[in-house]
């Protein structure tokens, strides 16, 4: 009798052994999956700086700066002190103006792309209407309205407002309408047999099972915000990263145009990770909608 | 029982239904009259494409009949409406919702205090036993349980009318057993009407009251049987097996005398 509780205790123990030997390994695993993740990550944009210093050594070029020249540039351009010359640190004004104008653009085209797009997507009626427009005027380039848009706007940042909110607007539209079009007609159903009706409708069943699509959109069209602003600062403002760029091109300081390339990058994907994680929160939800 | 209480509850009269698939028009209804009383579980069987679906959304309001009429308590219908609730064989949940949200959907329509609203998720929540999960996403539920949360929902929406599209179609064999069991105890404690479409001859004669089997082409109604077997029922006794096989024979003669014509 106690043998055989005495075996049964140490099958149990043993068990447990195992358990906390495979929980072990999995827990490394991870670990070791996640310094995988931070080494290949980092390490392939510091190769990238390497070779870029390794083919500007190589060829002598006066053209394009080496990455050293170019982080003077970003700390002259950030704290001063160095040149001591219109840029130096100058680089608040310049990301805030371009931000007013990357977010006015922005947030204008989802306050009306994506009303729209829940409207075309549910009502017939509008998208009759608005659908032909739309993909007749779709396929002409941003950068087309550039003259258009000045005469409209001006020289100044309306223009460039404007801009980025075209580059914007097509994709958080499109995918609005995409999302609509694609909730299960089910749940359309199921609500109006709850007693859920009209603009109710939109506010309670069609946004909410659009969102996924939504999000999509709004990821896209910041990436668009971002991309056009440089076009949108071309319209002869004196502030603002894309006009950096802009004034390191005329300046023949490529230096000045690498580090304003730069800060966009840096800005564009940290506005990117803001937006993921507002998904993941309002998405909950959803498992696969989830990064 | 007296004239008053047998007088139909709910009367489907002279439905009819025609769909336009491209240039065609296809017959899914013949002529459908079918009263239900009130408090009846009523299953509709046939082979698929005999219009059983078809006449259940008809019922629900979402989809209008050709000809005819459904008239609830004397009521005609004239779309959905929350004394009808639908439970669907891929639940329709509302997946941004958590089980307490959707089943508390129906009471937020009609503008309750919180209170109310919270009282009555509470109480259809016990109902189908999801307490612990009343928070989950149906995401992270399995089909049973999603299946739970659609009949409280219907349930707290004050539906008098269940109607059910193949609802235990999607569920493995147990799952089904088990929902077969609290659904009827639903049905008992509630007193609510249901009608249950089926393809399964076992299902619709340990359920209902009464089985309606109809047939394709155009569908229509081949017989009204009655299930008079007591209940609890038991699947493996020889009373259940004379009528399943009865309503069987019923369902399969039919078939095999289509099939004897399209050959003829």
């Amino acid at each position: 009798m106690d043998e055989v509780a005495g075996k049964a205790l140490d099958g149990g123990t043993l068990h447990a052994a195992h358990a906390e030997e495979s929980v072990k390994l999995r827990r490394r695993r991870r670990t070791l999956d996640r310094i995988r993740g931070i080494v290949l990550g980092v390490g392939f944009p510091v190769l990238l700086v390497v070779l870029w210093d390794l083919a500007v050594r190589y060829t002598e070029t006066r053209l394009i700066p080496s990455p050293r020249e170019v982080a003077v540039m970003m700390y002259d351009f950030t704290f001063g002190g160095i040149y001591d010359d219109a840029f130096s640190g100058t680089i608040v004004t310049h990301i805030l103006r371009s931000m007013e104008r990357v977010y006015g653009g922005f947030f204008t085209a989802a306050a009306l792309g994506i009303p729209l797009g829940l409207m075309i997507g549910r009502v017939k009626v509008v998208r009759q209407l608005l659908d032909p427009t739309i993909s007749l005027l779709r396929p002409i380039p941003v950068t087309a309205w550039l003259p258009l848009s000045m005469i409209l706007f001006g020289l100044g940042p309306n223009a460039a407002i404007f801009l980025v909110f075209l580059g914007a607007f097509y994709p958080i539209l499109l995918n609005t309408i995409f999302g609509v079009r694609s909730v299960d007609p089910r749940l359309f159903e199921a609500a109006s047999m709850l007693g859920c009706t009209g603009s109710a409708m939109f506010r309670q069943i069609v946004l909410p099972a659009s969102m996924p699509a939504i999000f999509n959109g709004l990821r896209l069209g910041h990436g668009f915000a971002w991309i056009l602003i440089v076009v949108g600062e071309m319209t002869g403002v004196p502030t603002g990263l894309g006009s950096v760029i802009m004034d390191g091109r005329t300046l023949s300081r490529t230096d000045l145009a690498i580090v304003g390339m730069i800060v966009i990058g840096v800005l564009g994907f940290l506005t990117d990770r803001v937006i993921v994680k507002l998904n993941n929160r309002v998405l909950s939800w959803s498992p696969q909608h989830h990064e | 029982m007296n004239d008053a209480e047998r007088r139909p509850y709910l009367a489907i009269g002279g439905v009819t239904k025609r769909f336009a698939v491209g240039d065609e028009e296809i017959e899914a209804l013949g002529r459908i009259d079918l009263t239900i009383d009130k408090g009846q579980f009523a299953c509709l069987i046939g082979a698929s494409g005999c219009g059983k679906s078809t006449l259940l959304r008809i019922v629900a309001g979402f989809e209008e009949p050709t000809n005819g009429g459904i008239s609830v308590h004397g009521n005609a219908i004239t779309g959905p409406g929350s004394d009808r609730g639908m439970v669907f064989q891929d639940y329709a949940l509302f997946p941004w919702m958590t089980v307490r949200e959707n089943i508390a959907f129906g009471p937020r329509q009609r503008g309750l205090v919180k209170k109310e609203i919270n009282a009555i998720a509470d109480k259809y929540i016990k109902l189908v036993g999801l307490e612990r999960f009343a928070d989950r996403f149906p995401s992270q539920l399995s089909g049973g349980m999603k299946q739970r949360v659609a009949i409280a929902r219907v349930l707290a929406n004050d539906a008098n009318i269940l109607l059910m599209d193949e609802p235990f179609g999607a569920l493995d064999a147990l799952t089904r057993e088990q929902l077969q069991d609290e659904l009827l105890q639903i049905w008992t404690r509630t007193g609510v009407t249901v009608i249950f479409v089926t393809h399964s001859v076992e299902e619709a004669v340990l359920l209902a009251d009464r089985v309606v089997v109809m047939t394709a082409g155009p569908g229509r109604i081949d017989a009204d049987l009655a299930i008079e077997l007591s209940r609890p029922r038991d699947v493996s006794s020889p009373e259940f097996n004379a009528v399943r096989r009865s309503v069987s024979e019923r369902l399969t003669s039919h078939m095999s005398r289509r099939e004897l014509r399209s050959a003829a």
